[in-house]
């Protein structure tokens, strides 16, 4: 089955088949990295590709699991559920039992359904799915399989610890709610409305908008109702083209609101700020990001935009992910999905920026602490910017891990 | 509440003028050459990134006249080598040609630019706020998209009505076979209204990529549409598209400053909304969700009703 | 397919075998495939490629025996898929006693209920304002299918699991295997009785309304009439596709009714040939391998689709069917033979010029792509090379324009050859 391999992985690729002859030949452990290769998310999938090789090779470097090294290989999901299915198909018979997809809340709940389904017909040759993007709640909750671990925070963990940090600021008044129009701004919208009114019931919910995801082309007519709306702050769930294009119509209007973002620093996402010259005014909720002020932090990305070009690590829960899995998979002593699941389970683990964090063994979800921060020119100790844009991300405010602890209707079925 | 109704008028007026000048073209290349071209918005995508690169390379207000006569040579070249071949195969084929040139242009303007949305900015001469109305500005450039393609609709009018190769387009409009044959050279009348209405879509590309964004999906989002507005004012009628394209402009525009669902309007009429079955989402959904589908909806109407769209006079 | 007319008997299981052979051999075919192609992706790709034939079949009623361009036949594939998937989650959870088997063609009949009523309204009229109103309810459907997400289910879908309804002598239906039987049986029956309906008066009418539909009115029947019964019976069939694939991958999304589902089936159905009835199913079956295949193999894949695309509608407008029914009057007379080596000796410069577009293609990818921040080195069917160096230029520059000129240079022979072959 010919598969695409990028970049390092062929030098990696090369240098250990040329190993290979010399010593007897190694069984690797293949990692399949499922995401959009194409269209207009590839970059953002292209960019993972980059994320996991990097952690890859780390690992090997360090000797790999189990005595074995383990190995890349892509596929192109092309964002739709189906092929999401037949990407995965392809992938377990090239050999990989451990299955990583990120992007798209239809895509992962495809990939949930299948890895249920499979491991359920083909006991003995389980398979993982490990996310490390799709942030719908559902999925450790309603959905929630014990085949499945996520990485990043989802939007209602994400939604609490916005919300924790709008309390403090007085100055906020009316909110205006702008998502996009399918599951993930659905359940954007929803902790926000509940959230907000919980944490803050002073402050006025002015709008709730929902648009059509990746149709609009021209954002001035929703940009004329937030401005009529008089609201002094807007919260959205929009990635892609949807938030730049947005951020670019309040721009054009003088629409003089606070951003409240999940993935303003998405590929495209900064350069669109500096463009419009929202200096301070939007801020983004994550993990972690390139400006969060440890040693080890700094090393790290310093490392790693020297290999990718100067694009920064986007995504600090591939590095968690990664790193998780190869401990829970040398404690284990097994390759086996079924075995070492088991240690990842309730796993705890020491985050770059030093502090605690751990995977819930009750739905396998991940928790940490969250980072607000907004887009500004680098200055001070900001050593990184976005996208040669000169601006980097600097933290408003670090929403410690007890803060998100939101609670799980999931009734996890353990296999027998 | 005003500021909204003017806004919103003014916002749907320029979207409606934008899908004039992509619409001009398609309708004379739709109904002279009955090619129902899938590639037309690509064009203006091409329009787009040629005027992106040539502004890097030179300045914005060259690149507004160079790219799109650059589009329009492309466009009158794959007319002459790709679908002049084709046509003898008839209409389908020549659809699922622009089909295949559609993807082609796509991949290779993702290799050439990337997959990301390049920045393509408005000229400094025109970055500023036009005018303050209730604290909100304006932007020129929006004024300038304005004034642009409303020059444009007026200068093809003249041509069309006033010059020979306008009167003799018109009358391959309407009767093809006859201009062939007093002698006029047909297959050199749809090559120059092929490269001109790939030309007029590149000009929409020009001004539109500052002002919108420009990335590679920006064919798809704008394809379909095209259609219902070409469809919609009828075919070989230049009136009935600029009509239909601003119509559809302002009732996109306006659908989304309406909050209103259809359960709301039960609800006032003093009835509940039903709540349960598979279709009890339908009452929750605002007409801001329903905006994009209305293009299609007034698509289906028309042409049950009335086969000839807004303004034809023929069916195909 | 091949039609035998009836000529004299020499025994009658020779006659059977000339008259039925080709759908035994191809039940045989059908039979076979999974065994040589084990992996479970083969498998997958095969049974999308039963769902395709069937779909792309039920197309080709409207374009290629009906003349009706249609872009949005993905409606009645995809709401058949959703009912299908709907009916499975409703057996499983009350224990109703259907049996999987029969689920495609709950599919089946909510394609045709919604091929009437969108038939009605849009059949009325012909050429260009049945395609473009067939355009319009495609988009619409689409976009309701994002608000109605209690059937539609969003962007996610909905799930279903097929294990969970009625077994039927102890077939559940889970692994792979069992379900390429189930859609391969139920594609081998489809495809049979669209080819008895080609057979029909009706179907025969179809043509005659496709060709000349003044005197199809003449003859006396209503051409509204026939293109209104040929939509409703290709939307069963689109519904039956739908359910297929709903039993496939047990899930339904909003991709599945979308414009780009239509446009796939279109594209299916064209090269393959819409001229013929078997056109389709080489359609279905290479455009499924170039989707689940080609993605793989290079990162340009869509201007590889693009560009087969072009070329197939420029130099073989009849499709594959086409390609190959052009031999046919050589294989009877004969002379295929004499025509075969001039082939052979085509497929040089055709193999040069493809080698020099492929490696073009693929070292601008990767020069204009990848380098930046994977470096130049790249490698292409085996051969290391820098995509920034002259070298890999030179030569695909080389191939192509050789390939190119020797092919401009040796055609009319070919072209000759083929003539003298065919007289």
């Amino acid at each position: 089955m010919p598969t695409r391999r990028y970049g390092t992985g062929l030098a990696v690729a090369a240098l250990a088949a040329g190993l290979g002859l010399a010593a007897p030949a190694m069984a690797q452990v293949k990692i399949a990295f499922i995401d959009p290769l194409s269209g207009a998310m590839a970059p953002i999938g292209e960019h993972g590709v980059k994320h996991f090789q990097y952690m890859i090779d780390k690992i090997n470097a360090k000797g790999g699991v189990n005595g074995q090294k383990m190995e890349l290989i892509t596929f192109d999901n092309k964002l739709s559920p189906q092929e999401t299915v037949i990407a995965a198909q392809k992938a377990i018979d090239a050999g990989a039992r451990i299955l990583t997809l990120g992007n798209g809340s239809g895509a992962a709940a495809a990939m949930i359904d299948f890895v249920n389904k499979h491991n359920d017909r083909n006991p003995g040759k389980e398979v993982v799915y490990l996310n490390y993007a799709a942030v719908d709640p559902a999925f450790t909750n309603d959905k929630c399989s014990y085949w499945h671990f996520r990485w990043d925070a989802h939007s209602d963990i994400k939604m609490q610890a916005l919300t924790s940090y709008m309390k403090g600021k007085p100055g906020i008044k009316k909110v205006y709610l702008i998502n996009q129009d399918y599951s993930f701004g659905h359940a954007v919208r929803k902790a926000a409305n509940e959230m907000v009114k919980a944490k803050r019931p002073d402050v006025q919910i002015v709008g709730d908008e929902l648009h059509p995801l990746a149709k609009i082309t021209d954002f001035a007519p929703y940009v004329a109702k937030i401005k009529a709306s008089g609201a002094d702050s807007v919260i959205t769930g929009n990635w892609g083209s949807d938030i730049a294009l947005l951020l670019k119509a309040a721009a054009d209007a003088n629409l003089q609101v606070d951003w409240y973002t999940y993935y303003a620093g998405g590929a495209g996402g900064p350069t669109a700020i500096k463009q419009t010259g929202l200096k301070d005014r939007v801020f983004q909720i994550t993990e972690g990001h390139a400006n969060v002020n440890t040693p080890e932090n700094h090393a790290w990305e310093q490392d790693f935009r020297k290999k990718s070009a100067g694009q920064g690590w986007w995504y600090p829960r591939v590095r968690n992910e990664m790193e998780m899995l190869a401990k829970a998979m040398n404690e284990a002593k097994s390759n086996n999905p079924k075995v070492f699941a088991e240690k990842l389970r309730g796993m705890k683990y020491k985050l770059i920026y030093g502090t605690e964090a751990y995977m819930r063994a009750e739905d396998h979800q991940f928790f940490q602490d969250m980072y607000i921060s907004n887009l500004t020119p680098l200055a001070g100790d900001m050593k990184f910017d976005e996208e040669n844009t000169g601006w980097g991300w600097r933290t408003a405010a670090k929403i410690p891990m007890g803060n998100t602890d939101v609670p799980t209707t999931c009734k996890m079925a353990k296999p027998s | 509440m005003l500021e909204l109704v003017i806004f919103s008028t003014l916002n749907g007026v320029l979207y409606g003028m934008l899908l004039f000048l992509l619409a001009s073209g398609l309708t004379l290349i739709f109904s002279m050459m009955g090619v129902l071209n899938f590639a037309h918005a690509s064009f203006y995508m091409l329009g787009a990134y040629f005027g992106f690169q040539l502004s890097q390379w030179l300045n914005f207000w060259t690149a507004l006249i160079v790219a799109p006569v650059l589009v329009g040579l492309i466009g009158a070249g794959v007319e002459r080598w790709g679908l002049r071949t084709v046509h003898k195969w008839g209409h389908v084929a020549e659809l699922l040609f622009t089909f295949g040139l559609a993807f082609v242009i796509e991949e290779l303007v993702q290799m050439v630019w990337g997959k990301l949305p390049v920045d393509y900015r408005v000229p400094p001469l025109l970055d500023f706020p036009a005018f303050e109305l209730f604290g909100t500005t304006y932007p020129a450039f929006r004024m300038f998209m304005l004034l642009i393609s409303v020059a444009i609709f007026l200068v093809l009018l003249m041509v069309l009505t006033r010059s020979r190769i306008g009167l003799i387009i018109q009358a391959a409009l309407s009767h093809p076979n006859m201009v062939a044959m007093l002698g006029h050279n047909v297959p050199k009348v749809f090559m120059l209204v092929f490269g001109c209405g790939c030309g007029l879509a590149a000009i929409a590309g020009v001004i539109a990529g500052p002002a919108l964004v420009t990335q590679p999906s920006m064919a798809h989002v704008l394809g379909p549409i095209l259609f219902v507005v070409v469809v919609f004012g009828g075919l070989g009628s230049l009136p009935g598209a600029f009509i239909a394209s601003l119509l559809i402009g302002l009732i996109q525009t306006f659908a989304i400053a309406i909050n209103y669902s259809l359960g709301d309007a039960l609800a006032s009429l003093g009835m509940a909304r039903p709540l349960q079955g598979v279709l009890s989402d339908l009452w929750q959904v605002t007409v801001a969700q329903i905006g994009p589908v209305v293009p299609y909806l007034m698509l289906v109407l028309i042409l049950v009703f009335r086969p000839t769209g807004l303004m034809g006079t023929r069916e195909s | 397919m091949a039609i035998t007319t009836m000529t004299k008997p020499a025994s009658l299981p020779l006659d059977l075998a000339k008259r039925y052979g080709i759908w035994i051999l191809a039940a045989a075919v059908m039979i076979v495939l999974p065994k040589i192609f084990t992996s479970g992706a083969a498998l997958t790709t095969m049974c999308l490629m039963g769902i395709m034939i069937v779909f792309s079949l039920s197309y080709n009623m409207l374009l290629g025996q009906t003349g009706m361009l249609s872009f949005g036949h993905a409606v009645y594939y995809g709401l058949g898929g959703f009912l299908a998937v709907h009916a499975m989650n409703t057996i499983a959870a009350d224990r109703l006693p259907i049996p999987l088997p029969l689920l495609p063609l709950a599919g089946g009949a909510m394609g045709l209920l919604f091929g009437i009523i969108f038939g009605a309204v849009s059949t009325r009229r012909a050429g260009t304002v049945f395609a473009m109103i067939s355009l319009g309810l495609g988009e619409l459907i689409a976009s309701l299918s994002l608000i109605l997400r209690g059937f539609f289910g969003g962007e996610e879908g909905i799930t279903a699991n097929r294990t969970k309804m009625l077994t039927l002598f102890g077939v559940r239906f889970g692994p792979q295997i069992e379900v390429y039987y189930l859609i391969a049986a139920w594609c081998f029956v489809c495809i049979i009785a669209m080819f008895a309906f080609t057979r029909t008066p009706l179907g025969r009418m179809c043509n005659a309304v496709r060709e000349n539909p003044e005197r199809a009115e003449f003859v006396g029947y209503s051409t509204q009439m026939v293109r209104f019964i040929a939509f409703c019976i290709a939307g069963f069939f689109a519904g039956i596709a739908g359910g297929l694939a709903a039993i496939n991958f047990e899930l339904m999304n909003a991709v599945n009714i979308s414009g780009a589902q239509s446009g796939v089936v279109l594209l299916m159905a064209y090269i393959g040939g819409v001229g013929h009835f078997f056109g389709p199913i080489m359609g279905a079956v290479l455009v499924t391998l170039l989707q689940v295949m080609l993605s793989d193999i290079t990162g340009a894949w869509m201007l590889y689709f693009g560009l087969i695309f072009i070329m197939m509608v420029m130099f073989a407008p009849g499709g594959m069917a086409g390609l190959i029914m052009l031999h046919l009057p050589l294989w009877q007379r004969g002379t295929l033979l004499r025509v075969l080596p001039h082939y052979a000796v085509m497929a040089v410069p055709c193999a040069m010029g493809l080698a020099g577009l492929v490696l073009l293609i693929e070292a601008a990818h990767h020069q204009l792509v990848k380098a930046a921040s994977d470096g130049p080195a790249m490698k292409l069917a085996g051969f290391a090379f820098a995509s920034n160096a002259a070298p890999p230029w030179i030569v695909a520059a080389a191939l192509l324009g050789a390939g190119l000129w020797l092919g401009r240079r040796w055609a009319p022979r070919l072209t000759a050859a083929f003539a003298e072959a065919a007289r």
